[in-house]
C-alpha cells in the first residue's frame, strides 16, 4: 500500500481505538477486546474500499456493511463518526438512555445498515442482502464481521451453506480470529476450529491475512475482488485488545469497561501511538 | 351443506402469492425445503427465478428474508408455523422485529388440525409468541376467501406480518360479494344479545354452527370472526363486551396467550365480563386424523355451545 495512504490508514485505526476506549469508559460497560482487534479492518473499509457516502447513506447502489459481531458496535460507532455519519461527541454518549449509540447496532442509526448483535444473525442478513444485490444486477458488495467464537453458532453454518448454495460471491464475510471468547481460549471453550477448513468444506473462497498490517489487508481484499461464483471468507488473525498494553490477549477485558485509571493510560498510550504516526 | 366448498388455508396462500407476482415485481418467496406443503411450489412453478429454497435451515431463513427486505424486497418467507415461530423465534424478534422489517411470514401446518404427524408438528403456541414481538401483526384467516385477502393486505403493508394458515381443508363461509378484508378490523358475522363467541381460524365455521344450535335452546349468541390478532380490533371487543356480557372465545391454540389471552386482557381494562376460553387446553396433542382431533380436544361447534349454555347460566 502507498505509504501516505498506509499513514493516514493507521492514523483512522488509532483514532477508532480512542473511540473505544471513549465510549466504554464513559459507558461504564461495553466490549473493548474485540473492538480493538478489528479497527485496522474498519479504517480499511470505510476509508479505502467501500462504497458509501455519509450524505447519502440509504443509496441503493452502495457497498453494505454489518457487523455480525454486533457487541464490538464502538469500533464501528468511532470509524462512523470520523466517517461523518455523526458527530465523534457522541461517541461519548454509548449506552446511555435516548443515545442513538446502542449497545449493539440498530439500524434506526444513521450509516447502520442493519440490526445485529445476537450472534449468528448478521450472516444471514449479510446473505438476504447480496441474494438482493444479484436480483437486481448492482454491483455493490456486502461485507459482514463475524467473531471467532461467534462461529460456534448453528446459523452461521446454515448461512455459509446458503452463500455457496446460491453463489454469493458479492459477499464477503471476515472472521476475526482473536482466539478468545467471554470464557476463555475459544479451543478450550469449545472449538470451532480449524474455521478456514470448514469454510472451505462449505464451498467458500477463503484468504487468511494479518489484522494489523495494511499490506496484508489490502492483498487479501484484492484477492476477494477476484473471486466468482464463491463468497469470500477473510480469516483475519488478530490480537484481541490491540493497541492498549494491558488489555492485549485478556481475556477479561472482552466486556469489562476501563475504570479511570486504566481509561487514563489507554488513552496516554494511544495518544503516544497517534503522535508517533503525525510526526 | 354436503356441496360446501372445502379449501385449505395453505392452498390460497399458494395460489395468492403467484397471481401477486406480476403486480408486485419485489415480492420473492422463501422455503425451508417444504414448499409442496406450504404450497409455495405453486409460485416456484410459475416464478423459479424469485423462489428461494433455504433448505432445512428455519433460522438463516428468517434472516435471509429480513436482508433482503433491507434493500426493498418484500420477501415471503414460508415454513410450517412450529419452525417459523418456534424454532426461528429469536431469529424473527431480533433480525425481522426489531428493525421492524418489511417481512411476511407465511406459516402453514398451524395447530392441532396437523393430524397424524402429531405433537412435535402441531404448533398451538405461535399466536402466543408472536404477540410478544412488538410491531408484529398476526392474521389468521378462516377460509379460502379470507386468506387470499390476508395475502393481499399482507403485501400492501408496510412491516412484519404473522400469517398463520393450515393444512386441513375448511369450508368457505365468506362467500358474499361484498366481503372486504381490512388488518386490524373484527367482523361480526351473526348477531346476537345474549352471549358473543370470538372466534379466529378454523373455529369461526364452528361458531356459527354453534350460534346456530343455541337458536333452538332460545339463546342468542353473536359470532364475532378476529382474524387480526395482533392489533387486536379493541373497540369491537369492548363493544360486545358491553353489550352481551359474556364472551366464549374459540381458537385452535393453546388457552394460554392466543386469541382468548387477548381478548381476556382487553376486556379487563375496559369492561370486565367473564372470558371463557376454548382451545387447546395447555396440553401437547397427538397424532390422529385431523377431524377427530379437533373433536377430542373440544375444538367443535358442540363444545362451544355446550360451553355458552354454562356461561349463559351464570349471567
Amino acid at each position: 500500500m502507498e505509504s501516505s495512504m498506509k499513514k493516514n490508514l493507521q492514523k483512522i485505526a488509532c483514532k477508532t481505538r480512542m473511540g473505544v476506549i471513549e465510549g466504554t469508559y464513559n459507558a461504564k460497560s461495553g466490549h473493548p477486546g474485540g473492538s480493538l482487534s478489528i479497527c485496522e479492518l474498519l479504517a480499511y473499509l470505510y476509508f479505502n474500499k467501500m462504497n458509501v457516502d455519509p450524505a447519502d447513506p440509504e443509496n441503493p447502489d452502495r457497498d453494505r456493511f454489518v457487523l455480525s459481531k454486533g457487541h464490538t458496535a464502538p469500533a464501528l460507532y468511532a470509524v462512523l463518526a470520523q466517517k461523518g455519519y455523526f458527530a465523534e461527541d457522541e461517541l461519548k454518549s454509548l449506552r446511555h438512555i435516548g443515545s442513538s449509540l446502542q449497545g449493539h447496532p440498530c439500524i434506526k442509526t444513521n450509516g447502520i445498515d442493519m440490526s445485529s448483535g445476537s450472534l449468528g444473525q448478521g450472516i444471514s442478513t449479510a446473505c438476504g442482502m447480496a441474494l438482493a444485490g444479484k436480483l437486481d444486477n448492482k454491483n455493490y458488495k456486502v461485507y459482514t464481521v463475524l467473531g471467532d467464537g461467534e462461529v460456534e453458532e448453528g446459523q452461521v453454518w446454515e448461512a455459509a451453506m446458503f452463500a455457496a448454495h446460491y453463489k454469493l460471491d458479492n459477499l464477503i464475510a471476515i472472521v476475526d480470529r482473536n482466539g478468545l471468547q467471554i470464557d476463555g481460549a475459544i479451543t478450550e471453550v469449545c472449538s470451532p476450529e480449524p474455521i478456514t477448513d470448514k469454510f472451505t468444506a462449505f464451498g467458500w473462497h477463503v484468504i487468511t491475512m494479518n489484522a494489523h498490517d495494511f499490506d496484508s489487508i489490502e492483498s487479501a481484499f484484492n484477492e476477494a475482488d477476484s473471486v466468482t461464483g464463491k463468497p469470500v471468507a477473510i480469516i483475519q488473525q488478530s490480537v484481541k485488545g490491540k493497541g492498549v498494553s494491558f488489555m492485549e490477549n485478556q481475556v477479561g477485558w472482552h466486556g469489562k469497561a476501563p475504570n479511570k485509571e486504566e481509561y487514563e493510560q489507554a488513552m496516554a498510550e494511544l495518544s503516544a501511538q497517534l503522535k508517533e504516526l503525525e510526526d | 351443506m354436503a356441496d360446501v366448498l372445502k379449501k385449505a388455508t395453505r392452498e390460497s396462500y399458494g395460489e395468492t402469492l403467484k397471481e401477486l407476482a406480476e403486480e408486485y415485481k419485489d415480492l420473492v418467496v422463501l422455503d425451508a425445503d417444504l414448499a409442496a406443503a406450504t404450497k409455495t411450489g405453486i409460485f416456484k412453478k410459475a416464478y423459479p427465478e424469485r423462489f428461494f429454497d433455504c433448505g432445512i435451515a428455519e433460522a438463516n431463513m428468517m434472516g435471509v428474508a429480513a436482508g433482503l427486505a433491507t434493500c426493498g424486497k418484500i420477501p415471503f418467507a414460508s415454513t410450517f408455523a412450529m419452525f417459523a415461530a418456534g424454532r426461528a423465534y429469536e431469529i424473527v424478534r431480533n433480525s425481522i422485529g426489531y428493525p421492524h422489517l418489511n417481512v411476511k411470514i407465511g406459516a402453514t401446518h398451524a395447530g392441532i388440525s396437523v393430524g397424524e404427524d402429531g405433537a412435535t408438528h402441531q404448533c398451538n403456541e405461535d399466536i402466543a409468541l408472536m404477540r410478544t414481538i412488538p410491531g408484529m401483526t398476526i392474521i389468521n384467516p378462516c377460509d379460502d376467501v379470507e386468506a387470499k385477502a390476508a395475502v393481499r393486505a399482507a403485501v400492501e403493508f408496510n412491516g412484519p406480518v404473522y400469517m398463520r394458515f393450515g393444512r386441513l381443508a375448511v369450508p368457505v363461509i365468506n362467500d358474499k360479494d361484498n366481503y372486504k378484508f381490512e388488518i386490524g378490523k373484527g367482523v361480526v358475522l351473526r348477531d346476537g344479545s345474549d352471549v358473543t363467541i370470538v372466534a379466529t381460524g378454523l373455529m369461526v365455521n364452528e361458531a356459527l354452527q354453534a350460534s346456530q344450535m343455541l337458536e333452538s335452546d332460545g339463546i342468542s349468541a353473536r359470532v364475532v370472526n378476529i382474524h387480526t390478532i395482533k392489533p387486536l380490533d379493541k373497540e369491537l371487543i369492548c363493544r360486545c363486551a358491553k353489550e352481551t356480557g359474556v364472551i366464549v372465545t374459540a381458537e385452535e391454540h393453546s388457552i394460554i396467550g392466543g386469541l382468548g389471552s387477548a381478548v381476556a386482557e382487553t376486556v379487563t381494562e375496559c369492561c370486565p365480563v367473564p372470558v371463557i376460553k376454548i382451545g387447546v387446553n395447555d396440553v401437547y396433542g397427538y397424532s390422529g386424523p385431523a377431524v377427530d382431533l379437533l373433536k377430542k380436544f373440544g375444538l367443535s361447534a358442540e363444545n362451544i355451545a355446550d360451553k355458552v349454555k354454562q356461561v349463559y347460566k351464570l349471567k
